[in-house]
């Protein structure tokens, strides 16, 4: 596979001329067609695409600043509202629904001069962490075909890892860009809760939900999320972004950072293969001069618990929306309105879209409200309170993304609750709105390892520059 | 019908929930035109309102700012700190499959409305206030195999207004629903026009013979005054009938009929959603400082309880009163008129303006027509003061207020035009009146026979003679004179 050049300099390429939009667009979709076999693509935007390269490569003929994304292909999970384009969030219940506005995420890129060349696979509405819950297909592993890229963002992951594009847009509810960045050997950046708009994002737990980069590099997702930041109308819980913003100039020194090793991710559970790549990796961090112990985030054991009742309560209302009565999967020939209901939601939701409706429906009943969804956004206060506390001594916080490496197909697919334990180390960050990145750690029998960092709320500058120097170091 | 004796065995407990749409230019969450009246249906929807993938809500920043002012209305205050919640249940004119609504921590708590009824004073409690958004609407074509949604309404501003179970007979219903109305418009919260549906009422219902509460039902959607009334009076009557019968009440929603004339069952409580409230993770809590609400406190428009008290204080009594503030835009003349000059010409405007309920039903009343104030309240004070004067008869007065407040014009060019100037000319007025005398000689001896009853009846010829111009006083003494007495 031939590889993309950093995202800062391909733009600059477009923008002296050195090589046009168009030539990067063909080259996007002609590895496209190359990897079709990973299912990493749910649909290609090849006319639009094309098109806006026209137009890109016109505006730089005539002399016109583009931009800083000028004429960079990438590709959006499919639960981004693309202009004109199908947004299926790989469901059934949403085939056929084509997008009237776009996500102000795909707005920001395209006024940066981005190109959105194709939508990738994810589990159906980002419910998973294997992609095995897409209602169309699963997505292989680049590192090993037997094997998931890990989810929910899992078609994303793998097109930067098969260089399908230079760069891939995720959600990330409880893992779903760190979680297939670590399977797959990629970068991937949760950002702080609020700092990217959710507008036109097809919402799984909305409290939640953050929208973030998958990439090659940290430098990558600095300028991806540089572009995407900041306060959006059409979305109350934006914040405003770093006023320095988010890109890397230059290099930080790795010395005097003080790193707290969560215990709770490195005992039990933990795959020792991945346990050797993350103890090496603090090893090459401490010899660089990072100040690294171990700190206890005692809540942290929980937040599995929390996550898996909170997210599920969201889901259950945000799914009310697909009810066959507007767009997407409908049934024609029901005898009235309840069964034009049922019958629609039961054909067009997948097993694991029902699963989280009727534990979501159950918890918000009357009656268990206070025993579930109370209890829960109690704890998590709690786990929200503990990382404020570690990051009063820290100034950042280390982990594995995931406990284990890729696991294969089919291995978890009959034991849910299993298959949840993939995100152990990821939903706390969602729970806490804290930023986390996932960076590529090693190997372990020949698949790739994660290693997750996270910074206080608000501190993805600062978490990027770190991680740019620790990929670097530890590379 | 129930007996008066059995009907007075029991007490009717009654509470009203009010939903008043707040008059917004845009929707509660998104940029689309409140205003659905006139619209073709489904082209005031955006893609917030329609429920696609994505949307999220944005609170519009004056409904709260106009919920506040209700707040204020309602003898309350807005909450400092109020939130959004999810209330779901499945229907076609619900887009989201859930309506956002303020379920435990609404913006408004507390407070309290006065009403009088048969002249007695009665403060029915406001247990809360809550902002929510609309649903759209549904039809049922009569024979059709298919129902029509239109969602212009999907996301209007509603402000729900529970009152306590305070009141006790149908006309304390009317009077609070009409109370309710008059603050909202003076508010100017709301259009308040009953005929778009702009307020709309729920009406909860129970009767019992003892200190207990009896099974209530709830009639919903009534939108006008009189079905609020009417309902209230019927399902009075329709419990204590089936209690009388040995049957129970059941707990159920029902809906008036007005053609019939009677409510009906909707749906049981065995129907009744589970509606799985959740906070809305989209929509931040409203947080207000005190320098927010102290803001809105201080630029409230002037409310019904402080007009009846100046109208009190021009000496105008409770009815009258009631006819007057009934009509903001007239009650706000009558204030003017005394501001600038005083008691008897703001007396005479009020005669003047107010137009009693009887006649002319508040609902009927929604001219919300502007008014050029300061030269519509000097043309007001020209009038009577003409009328002072002896300038302009009180009959002629009312011909040239119809024409001012149609046309602005200033009542002497209208008087002068229409050629009602008052005629006090007396060799003018005295050939009149012989000619009426010569006329009417059997009233003329009756008033020589000391019977000054007739008089009127002369001074009334003599006005009609003149076709309204002479001034009445001149006329009465000229006759006096004219028959030596």
């Amino acid at each position: 596979m031939s590889e993309w050049k950093a995202i800062a300099e391909m733009a600059a390429d477009v923008q002296s001329g050195r090589v046009t939009a168009a030539e990067l667009v063909e080259q996007s979709l002609a590895a496209i067609k190359e990897h079709a076999e990973f299912n990493a693509i749910i649909a290609t935007l090849a006319d639009a695409a094309r098109a806006r390269a026209k137009v890109i490569d016109e505006r730089v003929a005539k002399g016109e600043v583009i931009g800083r994304l000028a004429g960079v292909p990438f590709i959006a999970k499919d639960n981004f509202l693309v202009f004109g384009a199908e947004t299926t969030a790989a469901s059934n219940i949403l085939k056929g629904f084509n997008a009237p506005y776009q996500a102000t995420a795909i707005e920001k890129l395209e006024a940066e001069g981005a190109i959105c060349v194709a939508k990738a696979n994810l589990d159906a509405f980002a419910h998973g962490s294997s992609t095995e819950n897409s209602d169309f297909f699963t997505t292989l592993n680049p590192h090993d075909k037997t094997r998931v890229p890990g989810g929910s963002s899992g078609g994303s992951a793998a097109s930067v890892v098969l260089q399908l594009a230079p760069f891939a847009l995720g959600s990330d509810t409880g893992g779903s860009i760190r979680l297939p960045a670590s399977f797959t050997g990629c970068v991937g950046l949760k950002p702080t809760y609020g700092l990217v708009s959710r507008s036109g994002v097809v919402a799984m737990g909305s409290s939640l939900d953050c929208i973030g980069p998958l990439t090659n590099s940290v430098e990558d997702a600095a300028l991806v999320l540089d572009s995407m930041a900041g306060r959006d109308p059409l979305d109350s819980t934006t914040i405003e972004r770093d006023t320095e913003g988010y890109a890397i100039h230059e290099a930080v020194s790795i010395a005097g950072a003080k790193i707290g090793v969560i215990k709770e991710y490195m005992g039990e559970g933990l795959d020792s293969g991945v346990k050797a790549r993350i103890t090496a990796a603090i090893e090459v961090l401490k010899k660089a001069g990072a100040e690294i112990s171990e700190v206890s985030l005692p809540s942290l054991p929980l937040g599995l618990a929390v996550y898996y009742v909170l997210t599920p309560a969201e889901v259950s209302s945000n799914l009310s929306r697909y009810d066959g009565q507007r767009y997407g999967h409908y049934t024609a020939d029901a005898k009235d309105l309840h069964e034009s209901y049922t019958r629609t939601r039961e054909t067009g939701f997948g097993a694991e879209a029902k699963r989280r409706i009727m534990i979501g429906t159950y918890v918000l009943s009357s009656g268990y409200y206070d025993a579930y969804y109370k209890k829960a956004q109690t704890v998590r206060t709690k786990v929200i309170r503990e990382f404020a506390e570690a990051f009063e001594h820290y100034d950042f916080l280390l982990g594995p993304t995931a406990p284990m490496t890729a696991f294969e197909i089919g291995a978890n697919v009959d034991d849910p609750l299993q298959m949840y334990l993939t995100d152990i180390m990821t939903v706390a960050a969602n729970l806490a709105g804290v930023p986390a990145i996932s960076i590529p750690c090693g190997l372990s029998d020949n698949l790739p390892v994660g290693l997750q960092l996270f910074a206080a709320q608000k501190h993805d500058r600062q978490l990027l520059a770190i991680a740019a120097k620790a990929e670097e170091i530890i590379g | 019908m129930t007996s008066p004796d059995v009907r007075k065995q029991y007490t009717a407990t009654i509470g009203i929930e009010c939903h008043v749409q707040l008059k917004t230019k845009t929707k509660l969450f998104s940029g689309a035109d409140n205003d659905a009246r006139e619209a073709a249906p489904n082209t005031l929807v955006n893609h917030i309102d329609f429920g696609l993938p994505g949307g999220l809500p944005v609170l519009n920043e004056k409904a709260v700012e106009l919920a506040s002012r209700a707040a204020f209305a309602l003898n309350s205050h807005p909450q400092s700190f109020s939130k959004f919640d999810r209330k779901h249940y499945f229907y076609p004119d619900l887009p989201m499959g859930y309506q956002i609504t303020q379920y435990d921590e609404p913006i408004v708590l507390g407070g309290y409305v006065d009403i009088t009824v048969d002249g007695e004073k009665k403060r029915i409690g406001i247990t809360r206030a809550h902002l929510e958004a609309d649903a759209g609407k549904s039809t049922h074509p009569a024979g059709g195999d298919y129902s029509l949604v239109d969602l212009n309404r999907a996301g209007t501003p509603l402000l729900e207004i529970v009152s306590e179970p305070d009141m006790h007979s149908a006309a304390e219903a009317k009077a609070y629903a009409h109370e309710l109305y008059l603050r909202m418009r003076y508010a100017d919260v709301s259009y308040a026009n009953l005929y778009y549906g702009n307020m709309r009422f729920d009406v909860n219902v129970s009767v019992s013979k003892t200190n207990e509460l009896g099974t209530r039902t709830e009639t919903k959607n009534l939108n006008s005054f009189k079905s609020v009334e009417k309902t209230v009076e019927y399902e009075i009557n329709r419990q204590i009938e089936l209690l009388e019968k040995g049957e129970t009440i059941v707990q159920e929603t029902r809906g008036w009929d007005d053609t019939k004339q009677r409510t009906f069952s909707q749906r049981t409580k065995e129907d009744a959603h589970d509606y799985r409230y959740m906070p809305d993770p989209d929509l931040p809590p409203i947080v207000l400082d005190d320098a927010y609400i102290e803001n809105i406190k201080a630029s409230m428009p002037i409310l019904p309880d402080s007009y009846r008290q100046t109208l009190t204080d021009i000496g105008l009594d409770a009815l009258v009163i009631e006819d007057i503030v009934a009509v903001p835009e007239t009650a706000q003349m009558v204030r003017q008129v005394y501001e600038a000059a005083g008691v008897s010409h703001a007396k005479r405007v009020a005669f003047w303006l107010m137009v009693p309920q009887t006649e002319a039903d508040a609902e009927t009343q929604m001219s919300t027509q502007e008014f050029d104030t300061p030269s519509r309240i000097a043309g007001l004070i020209k009038l009577s003061e003409m009328v002072e004067a002896n300038k302009l008869s009180s009959t002629a007065a009312k011909e040239v207020l119809a024409d001012m407040l149609k046309s602005g014009e200033n009542p002497e060019a209208i008087a002068e035009k229409k050629n009602l100037l008052q005629v006090s000319d007396e060799g003018a007025i005295a050939e009149i009146v012989v000619k009426v005398l010569a006329d009417n000689a059997k009233a003329a001896e009756d008033v020589k026979n000391g019977e000054m009853k007739a008089i009127g009846f002369l001074v009334g010829q003599v006005m009609k003679e003149s076709h309204g111009q002479a001034n009445p006083g001149l006329a009465t003494k000229l006759i006096k004179r004219q028959l030596g007495i």
